[in-house]
């Protein structure tokens, strides 16, 4: 007995002290990477690009609401956690910041009062950035933006997720080494790498996540980097595998993706509209053609964009849907009925305009709620510079009940050459009412 | 008491088709644009969409996207003698309203003028002699020519997106096309549409017939395109609701599929809709306007300054405002004098029913603009003296819709309900077809838009008044037409057939839909005393008012007239940004 009691006193000896050690440690942030000139001038339009391409503005502007003013809601398999005002307005943005205290929340997810954020703002991928754009991202936010003096809502996670203190242990374990490492001895797959990796923070959403939550992988060294996540529900597709967009679409297809949320295979739907909106449709053609190398190099070399001709089982369906027998099942008639307009026979759409379902990533996903919130919801194309028009998908939530919902799903998933699983009237059931984050890429 | 707003450089009064694109042109020169659209906004999504617009009750018989009478009319009378009564109930046509404007619910039938046209005096005078134009008949050149206004023509038909066969390019006949059109500098931007039954049946007869056909060109595009402003059409689907309908599948051209996103991109345009435009003010001495005052969705007025107006409402609309706001001196039928108001005119349509027991035509499978069309008789084509008229039509054959209300085509004599009416129906849905002569309209003397004496708007503002009726010139060319088509309906062998062209004696009656082809008003030209635009469509009188439109035509050419409305609109635009801005003044 008087042993059990020992073990347990120092059990909890151990444990204060390792609270202790938690709470009262100084944190360890991470130093410059680089020695910048300290008259170092952040060159005209620089730290707006640099904002753009580190897509700042799709989680801290709200839907229309001040830049950067934050009070974005971004779901969490732990809660919402809602985007803060990162303006510099002196008391509830970031005006207050020194460059040091600025560097640490990128890199170190650690406030200027000591808490540390939650992961759901990127610094283990931001702790790659370089000293120069940290400098330039700074001098953007402190001189570029208008401040705004509202507060939007807190973030209040249910225990033991409002223990922010915890987040420092699982800093501790998840977080990778700090800086960028150049590795290709090629300036272009350098620039991609550097733009995907850190700076685009593609793998928060597009690595798996592993144990602990963490992404498993935050470099292309590593072969599970941008295999596909999830988020909201949805599938964020593999980057790299050999049905990946970018190993089967030719380069001048995923750069169109990338600039304008289209090309003549897909359209953008979900949370990489905002991505476009706010991102990549102000990539400069250079840093574009690196991306796109880069994507294509990771996954071992790239796709040529040739459609491949249809199979015994694209033709029976397209047949199928083409006799137009009112005996057909329910799932094919109801995408004669309410898809074939643009989608066609065929399933492949029209070029720009109305995406292919015949081997879509969304309609394929293995998370399925995407291709529910889509039909439900409908979809709408961000606004982009060399393509203007928010081409817009209706919604059918209205019209269709779950079961029909589902029947169609399963249909089309099922459709052509795709060989995905069925969607049943329960998952349709959980997504109804359920739109996610809003998702108009107007504002 | 008008509040005024901050000083625009430029306002543009609606915001459709002309709009749309003088907003486009005229942010690309760094102006500050605000557009006044009194009607609601739209959009493809939701307003369009997918399948809630297909609802031929709403938007076909009840004009879902039209004006309403009792927030905007005329009144209308035929003659000198009669006295005008108002437009109560929509029926012979239906202007629109809302961003976008007719431009959402037109069937996209988009056409160049033949080159004669646009000197049409000049081209009667030379070919025929001056004594065959009736004395009545205000016949008028239009103060610019065809090849001035190709590079126009082009240009709006790569921003709307036209599908169809060139017949004749840089003088060079194309198999296939329009032997009779005038020359084009290239080809469409997209090929022709697939046509239906009707329109091959009809194409091969005509061509039995030693007639040329071609296909009719289509603002639906016939396969994914992507215009030079980056906006983007879809392959039509031939859904079969097109006319009054907006397009649910971005397939149909209108300022949303072509314009809209792009000019919303433009920082310094902005727009506002339910916000009626009231009048034109001008500066004390009546040579320059200041701005234009209106009316928000609350009911209040607002001076909304700018340094130069641009009217592009509808025609009625745009001739209704320059009238009352003292912009030239008003048309009197009597003397002859004055020019606002002058020269307005129509369009002379008339057709042949075809019905076939044993053939399915699946009217259902339709597009707005699907069909097949001759010009063997079209206004180059015509003796005008032999004839005894002046004038020509295009001939055509081809399904817009089968919609079960408003396209139930049947047999002379069926009962209009009951028993034999179903009977009727029963045998004859979808065993039909119609081919179709779409002719000119001449102006007269005593066809012209003034302000009403007696009735007023909601604004208490007197009504325009529209005197019109059809004449013996044109009465004499639609007969001409039907002694053309009734013998190619005939070599199809019909088991019943039935004609319906204007004859001796008729009276232009309003209840019945013709056609939204509304022309004249405020017409250009080269001479002030006789026209109330100048070649540029800026005012004579007041000379930083431009006027987009169809109110520019002195009379009405045999074809649809959005394809000229489109390419006046650039070349006015351009002008705007060559001549104009530099060295604000009359032009001419």
């Amino acid at each position: 007995m008087k042993t059990f009691l020992r073990i347990v006193a120092g059990l909890i000896v151990l444990g204060l002290v390792a609270v202790a050690a938690i709470a009262f440690l100084p944190i360890r942030k991470t130093p410059p990477n680089d020695q910048l000139a300290a008259n170092y001038e952040v060159p005209a339009g620089q730290g707006e690009y640099t904002m753009r391409l580190a897509d700042c503005a799709a989680c801290h502007t709200a839907e229309g609401g001040e830049p950067f003013a934050g009070g974005r809601a971004i779901e969490s398999p732990f809660g919402t956690i809602w985007s803060t005002n990162i303006t510099p307005d002196p008391d509830v943005g970031i005006g207050g910041y020194t460059l040091d205290e600025f560097r640490a929340v990128l890199n170190d997810g650690v406030r200027r009062d000591g808490t540390h954020l939650y992961p759901a703002m990127p610094y283990d991928n931001y702790r790659k950035l370089s000293e120069q754009d940290i400098r330039v991202l700074y001098g953007f936010f402190m001189n570029e933006v208008e401040p705004v003096a509202s507060e939007g809502e807190t973030t209040k996670l249910d225990f033991p997720f409002d223990q922010r203190w915890g987040i420092r242990v699982w800093d501790w374990a998840a977080l990778s080494a700090p800086g960028f490492t150049p590795r290709y001895d090629d300036p272009v797959l350098d620039r991609g790498a550097y733009l995907v990796e850190t700076l685009g923070h593609c793998g928060a959403c597009h690595t798996p996540r592993n144990a602990i939550f963490a992404q498993a992988a935050t470099t292309g060294e590593d072969a599970t980097f941008l295999t596909g996540g999830a988020i909201g529900g949805w599938s964020a597709p593999d980057l790299r595998g050999p049905n990946s967009a970018p190993q089967t679409w030719s380069a001048e297809q995923l750069k169109a993706y990338l600039a304008s949320g289209r090309n003549d295979r897909s359209a953008v739907t979900g949370e990489m509209s905002l991505v476009i909106a706010h991102s990549m449709q102000y990539a400069s053609e250079d840093d574009l053609d690196a991306i796109v190398a880069y994507l294509r190099h990771i996954g071992g070399g790239g796709g040529d964009g040739t459609q491949p001709e249809p199979d015994a089982d694209a033709e029976a369906t397209t047949e199928l849907l083409a006799s137009a027998d009112p005996a057909m099942e329910l799932g094919p008639r109801l995408y004669l009925d309410n898809c074939n307009a643009c989608h066609f026979t065929d399933g492949r759409g029209a070029d720009g305009v109305f995406p292919e379902l015949d081997g879509n990533s969304l309609v394929n996903a293995s998370q399925t709620a995407g291709v529910i919130d889509v039909i439900l919801n409908g979809s709408r194309l961000p606004s982009t510079q060399s393509r203007p028009a928010d081409l817009a998908m209706p919604d059918f939530g209205h019209r269709l009940s779950d079961e029909e919902v589902a029947a169609l799903a399963t249909f089309v998933r099922s459709a052509w050459s795709n060989e995905a699983g069925a969607v049943t009237a329960d998952d349709v059931a959980r997504r109804r009412g359920n739109a996610g984050r809003p998702q108009d890429p107007r504002s | 008491m008008a509040t005024t707003a901050k000083k625009k450089d430029v306002v543009i009064v609606g915001l459709g088709w002309t709009g749309s694109i003088l907003g486009m042109e005229l942010c690309e020169e760094g102006l500050e644009v605000l557009a006044l659209e009194r009607g609601p906004d739209r959009d493809t999504v939701p307003d369009f969409k997918y399948p809630d617009v297909a609802d031929e009750l709403k938007y076909a018989i009840r004009y879902g996207f039209m004006q309403r009478p009792r927030n905007s009319t005329l009144t209308i009378r035929r003659t000198l003698e009669e006295t005008a009564l108002p437009y109560r109930s929509l029926g012979s046509f239906l202007p629109g309203d809302g961003v976008g404007g007719a431009g959402v619910h037109w069937n996209g039938h988009t056409w160049r003028p033949m080159a004669e046209e646009l000197r049409l005096r000049s081209y009667v005078e030379e070919t025929f002699g001056a004594e065959i134009i009736p004395e009545e008949m205000t016949l008028q050149d239009w103060g610019v020519d065809y090849a001035e206004l190709e590079p126009y023509f082009d240009r709006f038909e790569k921003v709307a997106g036209i599908a169809g066969q060139a017949g004749n390019i840089n003088g060079e006949v194309v198999e296939g096309g329009n032997p009779f059109e005038a020359p084009r500098s290239g080809d469409f931007p997209m090929p022709p549409l697939p046509q239906t039954v009707d329109a091959l049946m009809f194409a091969e007869a005509a061509r039995a017939m030693g007639y040329h056909p071609f296909p009719r060109p289509a603002a639906n595009a016939s396969q994914a395109y992507t215009n030079p402003y980056g906006m983007q059409l879809g392959p039509c689907n031939f859904c079969g609701f097109c006319e009054r309908f907006g397009c649910l599948n971005y397939s149909k051209s209108s300022p949303q599929t072509c314009v809209m996103a792009a000019l919303k991109r433009k920082p310094n345009f902005e727009y506002k809709v339910n916000s009626e435009v009231l009048r034109v003010e001008l500066a004390r001495d009546g040579r320059t306007a200041t701005g234009v005052t209106y009316v928000t969705a609350e009911g209040e007025e607002v001076f909304q300054p700018a340094d130069l107006v641009i009217l592009a409402a509808y025609q009625l609309h745009n001739v209704h405002l320059m009238l009352l706001s003292g912009i030239g001196q008003p048309y009197d039928p009597i003397t002859g004098e004055g020019v606002m108001g002058k020269n307005y005119a129509y369009q002379m349509n008339g057709g042949t029913s075809l019905f076939f027991k044993d053939v399915e035509f699946n009217p259902f499978v339709g597009a707005g603009s699907n069909g097949m069309v001759i010009d063997d008789f079209a206004i180059n084509q015509i003796d005008f003296a032999a004839e005894g008229f002046i004038g020509g039509s295009y001939i055509s054959s081809g399904t817009t819709n089968g919609q079960p209300i408003r396209s139930m085509r049947l047999p002379p004599d069926t009962p209009g309900w009951g028993g034999d009416w179903k009977k009727a129906t029963k045998e004859w849905y979808g065993h039909s077809m119609s081919i179709g002569s779409h002719g000119s309209n001449m102006a007269y003397r005593d066809t012209y838009l003034d302000l009403d004496p007696t009735y007023q708007d909601r604004f208490g503002r007197p009504l325009l008044r529209m005197t019109f009726n059809w004449k013996p010139n044109d009465i004499r060319m639609t007969q001409f037409m039907k002694s053309k088509i009734e013998p190619i309906a005939e070599s199809m062998n019909p088991d019943i057939m039935a004609s319906g062209y204007k004859a001796d004696g008729a009276m232009y009656d309003v209840r019945p839909y013709q056609t939204t082809h509304n022309v004249g008003g405020a017409i250009m030209g080269t001479d002030p005393t006789s026209s109330a635009l100048n070649r540029y469509l800026q005012s004579w009188d007041v000379h930083n008012v431009f006027v987009m439109g169809a109110n520019a035509f002195p009379q009405n050419i045999q074809y649809n007239p959005t394809g000229v409305v489109g390419a006046l609109a650039y070349w006015s635009a351009e002008a705007i940004r060559t001549q104009y801005l530099p060295n604000p003044r009359p032009l001419i």
